[in-house]
């Protein structure tokens, strides 16, 4: 603008510069510092052994004959093993049927609590949170009892009424045995994500609504989901990697329906099995590559989609 | 700002090197097997030689035999961990032989798991410590499952040769007043006991293979061989072992013969409730039962097996372990020494069957009168150690193992228990599981015979 003043400026410009550049430098290092911590044990406890078990998926171990370089030829198998698909089809049913349900009524839950309406709303809260401080182990051994055949209250129940106790373990209804644990698990969980999200609501916006004369099922309809849509978008993408991760619950429903819980009866459970049971590490370090690469690409498209339809709707209100 | 991400690739980068180097040094199978016999001075060295042993067992109370070890033994001092039961317990030890650090000196280990620790060369050849002395010393069928003609691989601590416990009330309720002879008859009772009682006469369960090939083991079943090297025979789906499997299927279709997954709540409380009449069971169940279904005490009566042929008298085994030393261990000779003393010392031996409950592999328990002639309640004062000790006598003498029994098992529930539990053909069952055998010990590079 003033390019009288430029050479002015110039000498005092520069000591600013070298000084900014000196004080720079030490914030730079003071925060490389910072990191180095995180840097130390992200690479010890992530990077390191995910490299090795790249490395390892691209071997073959025999007991007899030892170790052998086979390229991607673990990949190409779980790509036609029977068991490797079985377990990802019976994961997306699971996120199909399971996740919705879930999230539906965590979000239920959430906007019943935040309408104020619930007496003793601080009460239910906390009950509705209860679940998910109990362990999954606990919570999985808990429901095995109540599912039992013979002894189990639910069939007790049935049969107290007499109709017939169906089997909640045999291999057609497991997989909806550990939705329900699941579900159970971590509604409250999931409810309270929402609950936070619900409370950061202006009340202005709620004002206006009334003012404008809007119900309560409108309120919640056109102004909160709206609003806690990163909210929902943060507990769907939790949702996948945890659906995709099971793990707990095949692991220990199997002592009590092993005839239903498959060795692949979950990805990550097979992954389990082929390592520590068919001693076949290298496969399984295979496995647990591409579930980890299906994970990624399941969540990057679920986000992507919502950032666009939030583009698309940004566009519709402008 | 725009460093940091090149300094972070650095890092990554390094970091990938890092585990490759790590990784290239630990594929070479540790093996030790000393030929040479150690004498009696360098035994007497090592065991008065300041020497610490870790002990890897799941055992409750076994620290009680440790310890007679080190008061015999004031030099050695021993750290018992428990590590887990079964397959976490093998997982673990895997695990420590495989980073070559924070192994244990001396394992406990069940008697189908040694050849799949022998085949990577993990176990020590005790016969080089004089193990072959003691032979004689323990049941001769129980002598050969820790011994092959390669060397000896563990000393026998506590077995199960197969037995008959059942409630002698419900089954009497039936009108069968006394154990049944055969198969035959067997299945015979069985009706009688569903018709009138309700309950089964047995349970197979679905998820313990153990129990299944304990059956085919009394019947001559050969299922498995291994050579100790590169070859394996499979013939789990033999006409002998159809035969019997076709036997249990016919029970199970009949719903004479329940197909509970065993040793969880649903079980016990079958237990409890006489769901099960009865049990074809091991010697450790009796002391099993009286600390499961405390309540049912008095009603119990312990038999030999049904037979095939009414003119033998043979069992199986289901159950019992070994103490092995592992090959990487630096004090071979003590550790040799611990695993002998507490399955071979009398006291110790005594003390293992008393106090731990174990049902004993060694004779000097078996053939002492306080041990055999001590009368149990529970099975309304029936001698049960007596009859137990006599079936060992009678366990056919030469049962082999796969080099690869956690994925032999594994299988074994995935096809054939599930088909018990969905009452479908066994035969076909067993058809499938022998496919699935034979690829995977070809795939590991053994010649399957």
């Amino acid at each position: 603008m003033a390019t009288s003043s430029l050479p002015a400026a110039k000498p005092a410009g520069a000591t600013r510069v070298r000084r900014a550049s000196a004080s720079k430098r030490r914030q730079t290092t003071a925060a490389y510092l910072f990191v180095l911590p995180f840097f130390v044990v992200f690479a010890t406890m992530l990077v390191i052994p995910l490299g090795y078990a790249g490395y390892l998926s691209v071997f073959k171990s025999q007991l007899i004959g030892g170790l052998s370089f086979i390229g991607l030829d673990n990949y190409l198998r779980a790509f036609t093993d029977p068991e490797f698909l079985g377990g990802i089809g019976r994961m997306v049913i699971f996120l199909l049927v399971q996740v919705p349900i879930m999230l539906g009524i965590a979000l239920g839950l959430a906007l019943a609590l935040d309408s104020g309406r619930a007496h003793g709303s601080k009460a239910l809260r906390l009950l509705y949170f209860v679940p998910y401080a109990v362990p999954g182990v606990v919570a999985t051994l808990m429901w095995g009892y109540l599912y039992g055949p013979d002894f189990g209250p639910i069939s007790q129940l049935f049969r107290a009424v007499g109709l017939d106790a169906p089997n909640l373990l045999d291999s057609q209804s497991i997989l909806g045995s550990t939705m329900n644990i699941v579900t159970w698990e971590f509604v409250g969980y999931n409810m309270i994500i929402l609950y936070a999200a619900l409370r950061s609501i202006p009340a202005e916006l709620y004002e206006a609504a009334a003012i404008d004369g809007a119900s309560q099922y409108r309120i919640a309809w056109s102004i909160k989901i709206p609003a806690i849509r990163p909210a929902i978008m943060l507990t769907v993408i939790f949702s996948i990697i945890g659906t995709f991760q099971l793990f707990n619950e095949p692991s220990l429903l199997d002592a009590i329906a092993p005839t239903a819980i498959t060795n692949g009866f979950t990805p990550n459970y097979y992954a389990y099995n082929i390592a520590f049971v068919n001693q076949d590490v290298n496969y399984a370090a295979a496995v647990a590559f591409l579930l980890g690469a299906l994970i990624a690409i399941i969540s990057y498209v679920v986000q992507l989609g919502t950032q666009r339809s939030e583009r698309k709707q940004r566009k519709a209100a402008r | 700002m725009k460093k940091a991400p090149r300094t972070a690739m650095k890092l990554v980068g390094s970091a990938a090197v890092a585990a490759l180097l790590l990784t290239g040094c630990s594929s070479s199978p540790g093996g030790t097997t000393a030929k040479e016999t150690t004498s009696q001075d360098q035994i007497d060295k090592a065991l008065t030689t300041p020497t610490k042993l870790t002990f890897w067992t799941w055992v409750p109370g076994i620290e009680k035999e440790v310890a007679l070890f080190e008061k015999k033994y004031p030099a050695i001092d021993v750290t018992v961990e428990n590590v887990g039961q079964g397959l976490p317990h093998y997982q673990k030890i895997r695990t420590a032989l495989q980073s070559k650090d924070g192994a244990p000196d001396v394992v406990q280990m069940e008697y189908q798991y040694l050849p799949s620790f022998t085949v990577t060369n993990s176990l020590l050849d005790l016969s080089a410590y004089g193990a072959k002395g003691v032979a004689g010393d323990y049941v001769d069928w129980v002598w050969n499952q820790v011994s092959t003609d390669k060397g000896v691989w563990a000393y026998p601590q506590d077995v199960g040769p197969m037995g008959n416990l059942y409630r002698s009330d419900i089954l009497t309720k039936a009108g069968v007043t006394s154990a049944p002879k055969t198969y035959e008859e067997y299945a015979t009772a069985a009706k009688k006991v569903k018709d009138a009682t309700g309950s089964t006469i047995s349970n197979l369960a679905t998820n313990d293979p153990a129990q299944v090939v304990g059956l085919l083991w009394q019947a001559g079943v050969k299922p498995f061989g291994y050579d100790g090297d590169k070859t394996v025979s499979i013939n789990v789906n033999s006409p002998e072992a159809k035969k019997v499997l076709g036997y249990w299927q016919d029970l199970i279709q009949k719903d004479l013969v329940s197909t509970d997954a065993d040793f969880n709540d649903q079980f016990y409380q079958g237990l409890a409730g006489g769901k099960y009449a009865g049990w074809l069971t091991a010697a450790w169940a009796p002391i099993f039962l009286q600390g499961t279904v405390a309540d049912t005490a008095g009603k119990w009566t312990a038999a030999p097996m049904p037979q095939w042929d009414a003119t033998k008298n043979v069992s199986g085994n289901w159950g019992g372990s070994a103490d092995a030393v592992l090959s990487t261990t630096k004090n071979p000779i003590a550790a040799e020494e611990l695993a002998k003393f507490i399955n071979h010392d009398q006291e110790s031996t005594t003390m293992l069957a008393t106090q731990q409950s174990l049902f004993p592999a060694a004779k000097n328990v078996l053939g002492s009168p306080t041990f055999t002639d001590a009368k149990s309640d529970f099975f309304g004062g029936q001698t049960v150690n007596k009859l137990f000790a006599d079936i060992s006598n009678t366990v056919d003498k030469k049962f082999e193992w796969l080099p690869f029994t956690d994925y032999a098992y594994s299988q074994f529930n995935e096809i054939v228990g599930t088909s018990i539990g969905e009452k479908k053909d066994l035969s076909t069952a067993l058809d499938t599981w022998q496919d699935v055998l034979v690829k995977y010990a070809k795939d590991q590079g053994f010649t399957v015979k």
